[in-house]
């Protein structure tokens, strides 16, 4: 480095401090702002399902109820509406996906990545494919099959669109594809079956995109409402988005406190979940991608 | 396919055998894969084509091919002309709010420190809370008389806007919701992109008299983030495109049709009014729309990306 000055150095001390903490002033002010807007909402719903009517309808904007009302708003909430039974729902078909989606697609994932069959190029093409298409494209003919098979209204109906993750066998193969391959060879001369090898070795190496799937699935399906609204009308197998619009429709959107204390009760499963294992959840959300 | 024997005649056997099981087990794994795609996938979509030309509605008993009339009827109706129109103006207005919005946010985020991850938290809450549960949520922050933010615009001395049933304004409301949906999803990714940029590089700039924010930003880091933001813009496109949650529980494409959306009118057509054929000739346009858009996307930003 030659000895010509920095243009830093010709600022002055002082000068160089003003401009660092109107910077700052000036970064951690659109940030705050930022945050406030997407908190607002989240604030709201919470002091508005522990208000009274008469405060809600007053217009005033106020942070913390004169009246404490939620033991009121909750309780009508939960005798207006079946809302554990919704995020009851909410967790059976969570899990039930995924579980079929993990036993599907980490075997066909290992046979991509590792097997020679025939036909495996056409799979993967054909895989590569379904990624593209949106699961509203095939829902008019899965919604017919269905009425015809008489299974509207079931929990498998509302699962069955999701049972193939092609996007599950697309990141699983590329996992597979790093394992080393004279690990498996040892196996096989150990005498282990491809399924063992499959489920006992490569799995268990494959931990954290099971893991970020997981997340991205039980996320996905906790809250879609499309496929819900159309096979589902009885309320009782309702999930908590669907759920949450049956409440909304038959309060009429007129009794806001407890419309609020029914929103907090079925988005706190996910948020709680996410507030404990939060590194888990975003790295899920993202390293999955495609929403 | 060709097959490559060893040339021992001994070893043979034995490694065609090994092979044979090959190939059995790669058939027997991929099959419930391969099942399920046909089922949920493959077939339904060879099925939407046929009703894609024929005039069958739900529950009737015949139907009338009409060739390419649903197509042709859809391409003229007003209704889904406009519902493509009020779709692409919300996919212009989330995709730049989105993308922006989260680059901003990610570069003054980025090495904060100990702030950063309660901002990280923060943005992305709405990312993992329920839209629908929300939505409802939105609906009273936005209502004209008992809504805090029409509280704030009265205390400032406006009058108060009816964002949602006013037909100018609904739509770009619920756009400025998906934009804080979606903004914490892409702040995550672009902050990932950040994080790869090596440090060295900036301190090259610091030497070179690069030292101004704006001028490292342009200099490195924009140029450098152009994978992470080709990826960004066409996720958070497909995402504007598939708005269906928030119209459905808000507006349901009101008022006067200012918020019908294409998924929408396809909900609809296909299972409200049960006009399944014509429901399957909108759902080819929606799905040439959405692939359309992320080629063209695709196209015109790699030209401008160096890797």
């Amino acid at each position: 480095m030659s000895g010509a000055p920095l243009p830093a150095q010709a600022v002055t001390p002082a000068h160089s401090v003003l401009r660092r903490f109107v910077s700052m002033a000036l970064v951690h002010g659109v940030l705050v702002a930022g945050a406030i807007f997407m908190l607002a909402p989240f604030v709201w719903m919470l002091v508005t399902s522990i208000k009274p009517p008469a405060e809600i309808f007053s217009g005033e904007i106020a942070l913390w109820p004169k009246r404490f009302y939620g033991v009121e708003n909750y309780s009508l909430a939960m005798e207006k509406a079946p809302l554990l039974r919704f995020a009851l729902n909410g967790v059976i078909i969570c899990v039930g996906i995924l579980a079929v989606q993990l036993l599907v697609a980490i075997p066909c994932a290992y046979a991509l990545a590792k097997l020679r069959f025939p036909g495996r190029n056409l799979l993967f093409v054909l895989i590569l494919l379904g990624l593209c298409i949106p699961v509203q494209v095939p829902a008019m003919p899965l919604y017919i099959a269905l009425a015809h098979l008489g299974v509207l209204n079931t929990y498998f109906s509302m699962m069955v669109p999701f049972f193939l993750s092609v996007f599950a066998i697309f990141l699983f193969r590329q996992f597979f594809r790093s394992f080393p391959d004279d690990i498996i060879n040892a196996a096989r001369l150990d005498g282990m079956s491809e399924f063992e090898i499959v489920w006992r070795i490569v799995t268990p190496s494959a931990w954290p995109a099971i893991a970020a799937f997981s997340v991205f699935s039980a996320v996905a399906h906790w809250n879609d409402l499309y496929w819900p609204l159309i096979v589902i009308s009885d309320a009782k197998l309702a999930p908590p988005p669907l759920g949450m619009m049956f409440f909304a429709d038959a309060e009429s959107g007129s009794n806001y406190g407890a419309l609020t204390a029914a929103a907090t009760i079925l988005t706190a499963p996910l948020v709680i979940a996410f507030l404990i294992a939060r590194r888990r959840f975003i790295d899920g959300i993202t390293m999955t991608g495609v929403k | 396919m060709t097959l490559v024997l060893p040339s021992p005649a001994r070893v043979a056997p034995a490694a065609g055998r090994r092979l044979l099981l090959e190939r059995f087990t790669g058939l027997g794994f991929a099959l419930p894969a391969l099942a399920l795609l046909v089922l949920t996938i493959l077939a339904p979509l060879a099925v939407l084509v046929v009703l894609s030309a024929t005039n069958y509605e739900f529950g009737a008993v015949d139907m009338d091919w009409v060739g390419l009339g649903n197509f042709q009827k859809a391409l003229a109706d007003p209704i889904i002309r406009r519902s493509l129109l009020n779709t692409l103006i919300y996919v212009a207005i989330v995709v730049p709010g989105g993308v922006l919005g989260g680059l901003l946010i990610a570069v003054l985020v980025h090495r904060r420190g100990k702030m950063r991850s309660v901002y990280e938290v923060i943005y992305f809450l709405p990312v993992t809370s329920t839209l629908i549960a929300m939505a409802t949520v939105w609906q009273f922050l936005l209502h004209p008389s008992l809504g805090p933010i029409n509280g704030l615009i009265k205390w400032l001395g406006f009058a108060p806007v009816a964002f949602l049933s006013e037909p100018t304004t609904a739509l770009a409301t619920l756009a400025v919701i998906g934009v804080w949906q979606i903004l914490g999803f892409n702040m995550i990714l672009f902050l990932a992109g950040l994080t790869a940029i090596p440090r060295d590089l900036y301190e090259a700039a610091d030497i070179d008299g690069c030292s101004g924010g704006i001028d490292r930003f342009l200099t490195i880091t924009w140029p450098l983030l152009g994978p992470t933001t080709m990826f960004v813009v066409i996720t958070t496109m497909i995402t504007a495109f598939k708005i269906f949650d928030t119209v459905a529980v808000m507006t349901r494409g009101g008022p006067v049709g200012s918020t019908e959306v294409l998924l929408y009118n396809i909900y609809l057509e296909g299972f409200q009014y049960f006009h399944t054929g014509y429901a399957a000739a909108l759902t080819f346009i929606f799905l040439a729309v959405i692939l359309l858009f992320s080629a063209a996307q695709t196209f015109s930003l790699d030209k401008k990306v160096h890797y």
